[in-house]
């Protein structure tokens, strides 16, 4: 069946409809495509009885003209968000055993598109990780390799099972959260698509919180149209969520078009830094050159605070995630230790056991920019840069409509390979500026490095503008002509 | 790059000594050995030396973010929508007695 699982979602589609294959054929290649892919270390908990029902329920309704976008299609949904009776652990120690009672609005709303489940995918601890190395379940492997090695490497983080579910299809489609490229960088990693939408189009509702202002779900797939179809199913307006956006969901899917006749392409002087290997660079090229070919315009911009960005989320998201994980204190659900010094011990014992060490790290930094005699020098004083990265977008906004980057700044690196929290965290120094002024932004693939690993180009596009975002992915898509696989060793 | 006014912070001491961090450690309710106390130090100072550098962006006159993507906020109305699910509240609970969560003794 690896004809079924190297197809993409609209292929399924039409193949479903077409009467080629069944739902339940569909769903048995990828489940067995899953039970055979141990070796990555992808998926935290399958569930194969679920995609079965699914499928089921989508043969049963099979040549209704209503068919419901995602039926019959099978997806992999990252550990951090809530699914009714199944493990969520938030990739977490301190959430082992977790069975939430509810289902989260996006994973909802997916199954009410027809979608089933494969399993819950690996991710960094509380999606706090750039490698998916923070995990409690052990790093996941990438499918890809380095050429005449086989090193491990990462397939980046914090949806690294997301991503490595996708690149070794083990999944068609999945859902990932994006607080600081936690989306886009492991996309870019394994050479697959991943979009994080518009703060508030997809509710938080149900998905453990890290740092609520930054956090977005968002699909990651083989392709931008499998990107759009998702995104639509996984968005809408919801009252469960005081940030959601109560606004009609665009029909994106439909209105896909890589014409980006009379389109302005920002190129931000900003993001040409030191210590970007050529490879980047010279992609970051050919995007332009691709673009300008599909009718565009591009135009130099400026984002003046771009280099304050990462210091600004590293005080904003770990400040928002020490509030958010004061919850987990061993009264209500997950891990306890009782310590030895009555209520306070418990707390103190059950979160020393159940963080990992990045997650100490940060409930630290964010324990301590918020304490008293700290919270403006550092708390507000970041939420003032935040206002000023937003205004350089609007500003840019104003001469282009949408912002082409490089992903990351480098290609995937191996297990182990980063020790550096520090080190770690410029993994996210060309995301990071979108997700703290909210704004939409995609990866997709654009070639391969010298060592033969995926490298992606990151387009941000203004606010609610997921169209053209997605339109000049596609047109990328189409110009770069990606279809290199990783060779199978799992 | 923006230029950095007179105006702009710089506080006298952005590292942490052993004694804060052992604080820090306090509030966030995390049981720490000496050694791990120890090991931390070198690395929220090395975190917080590199965030410092926001301290040369002039923020005067600026007001700090509050809202991602402008909108209002929504007012639900003052109804009892849920309820009545007490055994699924503490379906997850480490420990759970008559129909409460339960937790070591704190008044003696």
């Amino acid at each position: 069946m690896s004809e079924i699982t190297s197809k993409t979602i609209a292929e399924l589609r039409a193949g479903l409809r077409a009467g080629e294959f069944s739902a339940r054929e569909i769903a048995e290649a990828y489940n067995a495509a899953v039970a055979a892919s141990k070796l990555l270390n992808a998926y935290t908990v399958e569930t194969p009885e679920d995609a079965l029902a699914a499928a089921e329920a989508a043969d049963k309704a099979r040549g209704q003209a209503d068919l419901p976008s995602l039926a019959g299609i099978p997806l992999g949904i990252k550990d951090l968000f809530a699914t009714r009776g199944v493990d969520t652990t938030a990739g977490s120690n301190i959430l082992k055993g977790f069975k939430p009672p509810y289902e989260s609005t996006v994973t909802a709303n997916l199954r009410k598109a027809g979608a089933g489940m494969l399993g819950k995918l690996n991710m960094d601890e509380f999606a706090m990780g750039s490698s998916n190395e923070t995990s409690a379940y052990g790093p996941v492997i990438s499918p890809w390799r380095r050429k005449g090695s086989n090193v491990g490497l990462t397939p980046g983080g914090s949806s690294g099972g997301s991503a490595a579910a996708v690149a070794a299809e083990i999944a068609p489609g999945v859902t990932g959260t994006d607080t600081g490229g936690s989306i886009r960088q492991p996309a870019a990693f394994v050479g697959i698509s991943g979009i994080k939408p518009t703060y508030g189009r997809c509710s938080r509702w149900g998905i453990v919180a890290f740092a609520s202002s930054l956090d977005q779900a968002g699909p990651m797939a083989k392709t931008v149209r499998d990107c759009a179809i998702l995104l639509e199913a996984m968005a809408g307006f919801d009252p469960k969520d005081s940030t959601s956006l109560d606004l009609p969901v665009p029909q994106w899917e439909k209105n896909l078009s890589s014409d980006l006749r009379g389109k302005r392409v920002g190129i931000p002087r900003e993001y040409r830094i030191d210590g970007v290997p050529d490879d980047i660079n010279a992609l970051w090229d050919r995007g332009i050159e691709w673009l300008k070919d599909a009718g565009a315009t591009p135009v130099e911009i400026s984002l003046p605070h771009t280099k304050y960005a990462l210091p600004t989320y590293y005080i904003i998201a770990p400040a928002e995630a020490s509030s958010n994980l004061a919850r987990y204190d061993g009264v209500r659900y997950g891990l306890r230790e009782t310590g030895n010094d009555g209520l306070d011990g418990m707390y103190s014992a059950t979160r020393e056991a159940g963080f990992g060490a990045e997650v100490k790290r940060r409930v630290m930094i964010g324990t301590y920019v918020l304490s008293a005699g700290f919270y403006d020098a550092y708390f507000t004083k970041a939420q003032k840069v935040r206002t000023l990265i937003k205004q350089d977008f609007a500003n840019a906004f104003k001469q282009c409509d949408v912002i082409l980057t490089p992903t990351a700044p480098s290609a995937a690196f191996g297990i182990g390979e980063t020790t550096d929290p520090l080190a770690m965290y410029l993994n996210d120094v060309f995301a990071v500026p979108a997700s703290l002024a909210g704004l939409p932004a995609m990866s997709v693939p654009g070639g391969l490095d010298a060592n033969g690993l995926p490298l992606g180009l990151h387009l941000i596009g203004n606010e609610l503008d997921e169209q053209t975002v997605l339109d000049a992915g596609l047109a990328i898509e189409e110009r770069a002509g990606f279809t290199a696989r990783p060779e199978k060793w799992w | 790059m923006p230029p950095s006014g007179p105006a702009a912070i710089a506080p006298a001491e952005m590292s942490v000594t052993s004694q804060q961090v052992r604080h820090i450690a306090k509030l966030a309710r995390i049981a720490m050995s000496d050694e791990e106390l120890a090991r931390l130090e070198p690395e929220l100072n090395n975190i917080l030396g590199w965030v410092d550098q926001l301290a040369e962006v002039n923020t005067d006159g600026v007001e700090p973010l509050t809202a991602v993507i402008e909108q209002k906020l929504r007012l639900r109305d003052d109804v009892v929508n849920d309820g009545n699910i007490r055994d699924e509240v503490l379906a997850n609970a480490p420990e759970a007695q008559h129909g409460f969560f339960a937790v070591p003794k704190v008044i003696e």
